[in-house]
């Protein structure tokens, strides 16, 4: 927190006509549960130890920066948990009073951490993109900002029907996620007529992922495991687990672009992003944690935005009326994507466009041009309300 | 002053008004300046040597052009004859969008990353003051009695009126999502604030520091999430507000009295700011994703002509041809 700016006592004096100035302090927490895993395949992608509260800061400090106009004061409690501890984490948090927590841990734990909450405390879900959390295993206070795996997969296949690469080579992970994930894209295909020419499963023989010289194995290894697939467009990657897709890209035994968890990645963030303003959110965040944003840092600053905003809405609204506001059809929030989010009714979604990212740069942004639906274009990705599973 | 008068009463004199201006636009991605000629409507200039050029504005001589260089962290200062550039001002990180005080001393300048509007005097180039704002400050709006100074904030959603004598802020009024630009009528009784993400104008009652009404927009066959209102400008008998609609490629026509949406024209792709000719006959257009500027004739609110420019065009202001 020390990085931002405080504010000067000037602004505090001024008046705030409309809402009355109310003197309320929101206290909101998040809760990061670390596994521990083997290491990722690019030590690029190593951990920051502060990943996801770097944003969750920086939405604190822009609530409280508004909070100075409205006479509304922001605190967030940042929770590092494991499997082992997060419920006794939360317990304490829900004993503490805190009524809003932000969730950043695999789906599993996300649902037992909603069932915990019960009606305690509402949970905003700023990591788990599994479709199930939005379908048969959705909660009533269990909202998403991260964008699910259909979505993900509806950005990318949108894009890649507009480039006419309608002919797919899918390898999937043999974790269940990875199953999952696939699904998504299998899903996604037949939604926009791709078709899937081969597929495959690249198993995790577990191992560490990063050796010396490892290179020289996984160029023999790709090649012959990616050789005679039938003539396809892309390769399209769905590795959850993060065990293989890194690899892909230039070891294909056809010369195709990567896509999904490799390549061309559907994603809600990167530090490249500069359309609609995101370059002054980059700045910021830059100055207050010194090292460059991830997509956990963007969806902890969305989730905690949704508190300021709904406590800016209300005038200064206690946590039933913050909570009423949020899951109404009123709540909407800018969040440097060119529209305004808003929450999908029937399963908690945060409504949103997806980055389509690869190394440097933002290639496109999903929903595509031409993609069209009756209520709002967004709809085109995801899970739209007539096929939801969630019966919450 | 007195020549300049002289001139535009001629102009406006002819039977046919021949426009004598000039139009600067910023072109965001191209990094440059297109300067157009009002009569010929052709591209007779381009000045180069910016990095992110975005608000620009000009003297109110009109001799002089000032631009929010943004990416250069200053505002960059040309002359409208000659176009030379002139020794630059300090702005504070990352200018976006300023405005000159009536008595074109001071120039108003939001830095977006900085939560700052900062406050210049053009004839010293010192910087006079830094007045703390809510988050992402962006547009900016002065009343014609040059007493107050409205700044937007996209992440707060405010626009902050500050007293341009002690700079302190003196008023906050709450809009909807991510308020762009402030524009006050010519009687000084009502503030427009454009907001983008929440596809709305708040109509400010300045007497009271209150929203008193908010104007929506709707276009048959386009999804409301492409109404997003930008840039902003009213008519000097203060008759008609014209809105940029910015994804919607169109300028909406308010009619100030009724409040009501009478028209919308339909203009380049991704319409930014705008800006009048100072006899008010056109209305000028940047349109950033078009790479051109339309022109509106605001007798009959046809769109009359596009021009093409740089890349990204996004704000422009017209002078008098020196």
């Amino acid at each position: 927190m020390s990085g931002w700016k405080t504010l000067g006592w000037s602004m505090l004096t001024a008046a705030l006509t409309g809402p009355a100035l109310a003197d309320v302090n929101y206290r909101a927490a998040v809760i990061r549960v670390d596994s521990s895993g083997p290491l990722p395949i690019s030590r690029l992608d190593l951990q920051p130890d502060d990943l996801g509260f770097a944003g969750a800061d920086l939405a604190t400090a822009d609530n409280a920066t508004t909070g100075a106009f409205t006479g509304q004061t922001f605190e967030t409690v940042n929770v590092v948990a494991t499997p082992d501890t997060v419920s006794a984490e939360m317990a304490k948090l829900l004993d503490d009073g805190i009524t809003f927590i932000v969730t950043m841990a695999d789906a599993a734990t996300t649902v037992a951490l909603a069932d915990q909450a019960g009606d305690k405390a509402l949970l905003i879900n700023a990591a788990a993109t599994d479709d199930s959390l939005r379908g048969a295993d959705c909660r009533a206070n269990l909202l998403h900002v991260t964008p699910s795996d259909a979505m993900r997969a509806d950005a990318l296949a949108q894009y890649l029907m507009w480039k006419r690469w309608d002919a797919w080579y899918l390898i999937a992970g043999s974790h269940p996620e990875d199953e999952a994930l696939a699904a998504a894209y299998k899903r996604s295909a037949t939604k926009f007529g791709a078709q899937i020419v081969e597929e495959r499963t690249y198993e995790d023989t577990g191992g560490a992922r990063r050796t010396d010289t490892g290179h020289v194995q996984v160029q023999a290894q790709i090649p012959v495991f990616t050789q005679r697939a039938p003539d396809h467009d892309v390769m399209v990657a769905a590795d959850h687990a993060e065990v293989f897709a890194d690899y892909l890209p230039y070891h294909t035994w056809d010369a195709r672009p990567v896509a999904g968890s490799a390549g061309l990645i559907p994603t809600s963030w990167t530090p490249a992003m500069e359309a609609w303003g995101a370059t002054q959110w980059q700045n910021r965040f830059e100055e207050g944690a010194s090292r460059l944003a991830q997509e956990e840092d963007f969806e902890a600053w969305v989730a905690l935005r949704v508190l300021g905003e709904a406590a800016t809405r209300t005038g200064g609204g206690d946590a039933a009326a913050v909570r009423d506001f949020i899951l109404s059809d009123r709540f909407e929030l800018g969040a440097f994507k060119g529209q305004k989010l808003t929450f999908r009714d029937w399963d908690g979604q945060l409504r949103q466009p997806v980055l389509l990212a690869a190394d440097n740069i933002v290639v496109s942004v999903s929903p595509q041009d031409g993609f069209l639906h009756q209520t709002s274009t967004l709809d085109t990705l995801g899970i739209d309300r007539t096929e939801t599973e969630c019966r919450k | 002053m007195k020549t300049l008068a002289i001139l535009l009463a001629t102009s406006l004199l002819a039977a046919t008004p021949a426009l004598a201006d000039r139009i600067f636009v910023t072109n965001e991605r191209g990094n440059t300046v297109s300067v157009l000629d009002g009569d010929t409507l052709e591209v007779i200039h381009t000045i180069e040597g910016m990095q992110r050029p975005r608000g620009i504005t000009a003297s109110h001589d009109g001799k002089t052009i000032y631009v929010c260089a943004s990416d250069d962290n200053l505002v960059r200062v040309y002359d409208a004859a000659t176009f030379e550039e002139l020794p630059s001002l300090p702005s504070g990180p990352d200018p976006e969008l300023f405005v000159l005080d009536p008595v074109g001393d001071r120039l108003f300048i939001a830095n977006e990353d900085d939560n700052l509007v900062t406050v210049v005097d053009v004839n010293t180039r010192q910087v006079l003051a830094e007045v703390p704002v809510g988050v992402e400050p962006e547009g900016m709006g002065v009343s014609p009695d040059g007493k107050i100074v409205v700044n937007t904030s996209e992440t707060t959603n405010m626009a902050h009126l500050i007293d341009t004598t002690t700079y302190e802020i003196v008023g906050n009024v709450l809009v909807d999502g991510r308020p762009r630009f402030a524009e006050y009528t010519p009687d000084g009784q009502t503030l427009f604030v454009s907001a983008e993400i929440g596809g709305t104008v708040s109509v400010i009652d300045v007497a009271t520091v209150a929203v008193a009404q908010k104007i929506t927009f709707d276009v048959p066959g386009l999804l409301p999430e492409a109404l997003q209102p930008v840039g902003m400008r009213v008519t000097a008998d203060g008759s008609k507000l014209y809105v940029a609609l910015g994804p919607a490629n169109r300028v909406a026509v308010v009619d100030v009295a009724s409040r009501e949406v009478t028209d919308y024209l339909l203009v380049g792709q991704r319409v930014w700011q705008l800006a009048f000719s100072p006899d008010g006959s056109r209305l000028y257009t940047a349109n950033g994703n078009s790479n051109d500027v339309s022109i509106i004739d605001t007798a009959t609110d046809r769109v009359i002509e596009s021009v093409q420019v740089g890349q990204q065009p996004w704000g422009l202001v017209v002078v008098p041809t020196p």
